[in-house]
């Protein structure tokens, strides 16, 4: 989207900016409704007829429904948004930042045991591109 | 000083004594006790709001609780079981008076509640009272979308605040807390990113050449100290409204605290 930014080259990383932030806006506007204890019952009882509420694409709803954290942030979530979403279910940051990275929720944790993951190899995309191969 | 939210959750479910968080909350020890000897009159408290007073509808940079009482949010949870905090409507209406007037266009807001980033810090230098001791003046700066102020700009900040307390007509004993941080990123498959190296740095700078820390670029920020490591940005507005030369009282650094680095320091004037 737009110009190519100067922190796009971070792995891994999304940079919450203002297109995000109006790509997102509808989604992250669904997340916040939650803050409510009314919203919340409401969303358990039925998520998909509470996100038709919503003038989301259907790509960010199916996102929620799937709980698939990396794909909201894709389509303009902000964690601190859907924070509001994993609260609702009750779950921590620790347990969404392992699902984003693709760690099981002990490997995660003894990660962060160990002084959490490390500058070194984790600052440019191309870091990232060689360790893979 | 570190916000992060299953502190509060920590010590709100009694689990302060487990070996894990233990080692987080023996490190404030030192600084309740400060706290309780200072015995501020008011609090400052610069902190980022997560999305709870202020959603994507309206997202000022710096802005300045002037009412006279913050309720606790219900960030999902349900509120944290904290007392309600107070505010100094007399003196922030001085201070934000002051600061604008000193070109800086913070926004006056009259009504607000307040998220973890406020009580976190509250609870770490006062455990669990019936009352704030204090009362608490908000000032939420915005670092969730970006781009936040620049560290200059918080710097900055941090002089005119200076000004505007000195000036006010009572003499207050005012604490600025400046929270957020350290490194730590929260989103992505880089979550989980920490470094210590660059934390340590930091707090070191902090103490004695905060002039440097001026001239950090987000970009700098969002690589070395990750995504939400940005947060940093507000450590400067505390630094700003202190003297240049000060004493460090107390300092402590750990890792981890969930998914952060906890970085905390106590500076005071020399004078």
């Amino acid at each position: 989207m737009g110009k190519p930014k100067a922190y796009d080259d971070i792995p891994g990383t999304t940079v919450f900016d203002a297109q995000r932030s109006r790509q997102g806006y509808h989604l992250n506007m669904f997340c916040m409704s939650l803050m409510k204890a009314e919203n919340r019952e409401a969303f358990k009882a039925n998520e998909r007829a509470y996100l038709d509420r919503w003038p989301m694409t259907e790509e960010q709803k199916q996102a929620v429904l799937d709980r698939d954290w990396n794909g909201m942030i894709d389509r303009g979530g902000n964690i601190y948004y859907l924070a509001k979403l994993f609260f609702t279910d009750q779950k921590s940051f620790q347990y969404v930042a392992a699902i984003m990275t693709g760690s099981t929720q002990e490997e995660y944790a003894a990660m962060m045991l160990k002084g959490g993951r490390p500058p070194e190899g984790n600052r440019y995309k191309k870091e990232w591109k060689k360790k893979r191969g | 000083m570190s916000h992060v939210p299953a502190i509060g959750a920590a010590l709100d479910n009694g689990k302060s004594g487990e070996p894990y968080w233990k080692k987080v909350f023996d490190g404030f020890e030192r600084s309740k006790e400060w706290i309780r000897k200072v015995k501020p009159d008011v609090i400052l408290l610069v902190y980022n709001d997560h999305a709870v007073a202020f959603s994507l509808d309206i997202i000022p940079t710096f802005a300045l609780g002037c009412a006279a009482e913050f309720p606790v949010a219900d960030e999902g949870w349900g509120p944290r079981p904290v007392p309600k905090v107070i505010g100094h409507p007399e003196l922030a209406a001085h201070i934000a008076q002051s600061v604008i007037l000193d070109e800086f266009d913070l926004t006056v807001v009259n009504k607000m509640e307040v998220d973890h980033g406020l009580t976190v810090p509250l609870s770490l230098m006062y455990g669990q009272p019936k009352a704030w001791p204090c009362p608490v003046i908000p000032l939420p700066v915005n670092v969730v979308v970006y781009p936040p102020p620049t560290a200059n700009r918080c710097y900055q900040l941090g002089r005119a605040l200076r000004k505007a307390i000195r000036s006010y007509g009572e003499d207050l004993r005012v604490v600025v807390f400046g929270t957020g941080g350290m490194s730590h990123q929260l989103q992505g498959p880089r979550a989980g990113f920490i470094n210590s190296k660059y934390d340590r740095r930091f707090l070191d700078r902090m103490t004695k050449d905060p002039k440097s820390l001026t001239r950090i670029t987000h970009l700098e920020l969002l690589r070395e100290a990750g995504s939400e490591g940005i947060e940093l940005v507000m450590w400067l507005i505390m630094r700003g409204a202190l003297d240049a030369k000060v004493r460090e009282v107390h300092r402590f650094y750990h890792v981890p605290a969930s998914n952060t680095a906890v970085g905390h320091l106590v500076l005071e004037n020399v004078k």
